[in-house]
């Protein structure tokens, strides 16, 4: 495949509108994301439900959407799944270098203006909506970068498709320095919100607890009360299904070339 | 977030927004409220810092596309700090408004933000510049501009007198970005003040509700 972004649909797009009056194109799909992030007293917690869509379907029931970034910085995705993981990867690869260079442990202000530099260079193309949380030595930060390069710092945020449903229960019980356990609830509660209001988001709850003694990744915080178990099993057993005929046909091959490439070794 | 983005000619988040500055007796008074929209509907932040500080003595009012806006003040705080080096003094208010002028100008079909910029130097004292969408420089006394400054502009020419006074020149910006985000849908959260005087910098913050109100409100 060609390297770089392809533009081909973007002209089928453009002769559809002509097609349709009132111009229904083929929207781009979007996976549905509950993420929320909060600040408290001791650190950051980051939260996230873990469902997938593909359309109608979910994909994926158990996601992981909080991604790691340095052993102090965590980073929520939501928009386009392939873009939110690679941007996060290559983020994460590039801090570790730096680390490994300079000796020092990287702080999340820079983890946002590396981020910050490589969305606005592509202009939104990236379609990654990110909530990046951690601790360093200047203290605890909770950041948003959205798809076009903008970054704000703020004490506490939801993002995703059932944001404002998080961001209600975020807005009414928010206060500055928490506690450790009821800025795990707040968050549970928020992404829990998203989870009822939001058919693109469901199933278990992720949250990522960010203090300047280590990090507690609980995966999964709640799971789903609508989980079931399975009732049958899908494995069958050998001899299910019985053989009739057996026919062994042998296949003649020949050796038409060969050749033999030196490793470089040097 | 393109539920959220409708037919706003800016895309992503936008800073639609109220900003001014004004030159008073001894230094300049600059401001801004604090509200980031998205696709004229939707506040993506209550509290998003538009008054950004490019030198010692020279700060940035932005307006238009945010991510747009951030990244050219990122850039000429770079360039200024570079200059400022280079030339072993403190830059002027002309230089910093140039540099944004440049960017603003050279890609104008990619960008979509506009600057006021004002603070204090040694060889003219205080000024205020402001830097158009299409990258046009020039230098006034008191400017506004953003979403919120139509519905100012005739408190501003009513109100505003050379060489005021800090306290006055104070009080006339709170008012007017007072009335421009009871006005503007676009603009509103707190007002951000920062005062620029040879002898330093001084940031005011006025929380929504402790804005000034008028006769109908």
């Amino acid at each position: 495949p060609a390297a770089g972004f392809n533009f081909d649909n973007a002209a089928r797009n453009a002769a559809f509108e002509g097609l349709f009056e009132g111009g229904q194109t083929p929207k781009p799909l979007k996976t549905g994301t509950t993420i929320a992030g909060v600040v408290f007293k001791d650190g950051v917690v980051l939260g996230a439900d873990t469902r997938a869509t593909s359309s109608e379907v979910v994909a994926d029931k158990m996601c992981a959407k909080i991604h790691y970034i340095s052993p102090n910085i965590y980073c929520c995705g939501a928009g386009t799944a392939a873009d939110t993981e690679k941007t996060t990867d290559l983020l994460s690869s590039n801090l570790t270098v730096f680390s490994l260079n300079s000796g020092r442990n990287p702080r999340v202000v820079m983890a946002v203006n590396i981020l910050q530099d490589m969305l606005y260079r592509y202009h939104g193309q990236i379609g990654a909506n990110l909530i990046l949380g951690g601790v360093d030595c200047t203290g605890n930060h909770l950041y948003t970068v959205g798809p076009y390069g903008s970054v704000n710092k703020v004490p506490y945020l939801a993002m995703g498709s059932g944001d404002l449903a998080a961001l209600g229960i975020l807005e009414d019980r928010f206060k500055h320095d928490l506690e450790l356990e009821k800025a795990k609830e707040l968050v549970r509660d928020a992404i829990h919100a998203g989870i009822m209001s939001d058919l693109g988001s469901g199933n278990n709850i992720d949250i990522c607890v960010i203090t300047k003694q280590g990090v507690d990744y609980i995966r999964p915080f709640q799971e789903s009360e609508y989980k079931e178990t399975r009732k049958l099993k899908y494995k069958y057993r050998p001899g299910t299904t019985p053989v009739l005929t057996k026919k062994v046909v042998p296949l003649k091959l020949e050796v038409v070339e060969e050749t033999q490439q030196r490793m470089e070794t040097a | 977030m393109e539920k959220h983005f409708t037919d706003s000619r800016v895309k992503g988040v936008s800073t639609g927004t109220t900003i001014l500055a004004a030159v008073f007796d001894g230094g300049v008074v600059i401001g801004s409220d604090s509200r980031a929209s998205i696709g004229g509907e939707y506040v993506s932040s209550k509290t998003i810092n538009k008054v950004i500080q490019v030198h010692d003595r020279i700060f940035c009012c932005m307006a238009g596309s945010l991510a747009d806006a951030q990244a050219v003040t990122k850039t000429a705080k770079f360039q200024l700090s570079f200059h400022s080096i280079q030339m072993e003094s403190p830059p002027l208010v002309i230089s910093a408004a140039s540099v944004l002028k440049q960017l603003c100008y050279n890609n104008k079909e990619e960008l979509q933000a506009g600057f006021i910029t004002a603070g204090w130097d040694k060889k003219k004292g205080p000024q205020v510049y402001v830097v158009s969408l299409g990258g046009m420089l020039i230098s006034q006394p008191v400017t506004i501009g953003g979403s919120g400054s139509t519905y100012i502009y005739g408190y501003v020419d009513a109100k505003y007198k050379v060489n005021m006074t800090r306290e006055e020149c104070l009080q006339f910006a709170t008012n007017a970005l007072a009335l421009a985000m009871g006005r503007d849908n676009v603009s509103g959260g707190v007002a951000n003040l920062v005062v620029i005087t040879e002898e330093g910098v001084e940031h005011i913050v006025i929380p929504g509700d402790k804005l000034p109100r008028f006769s109908d409100e």
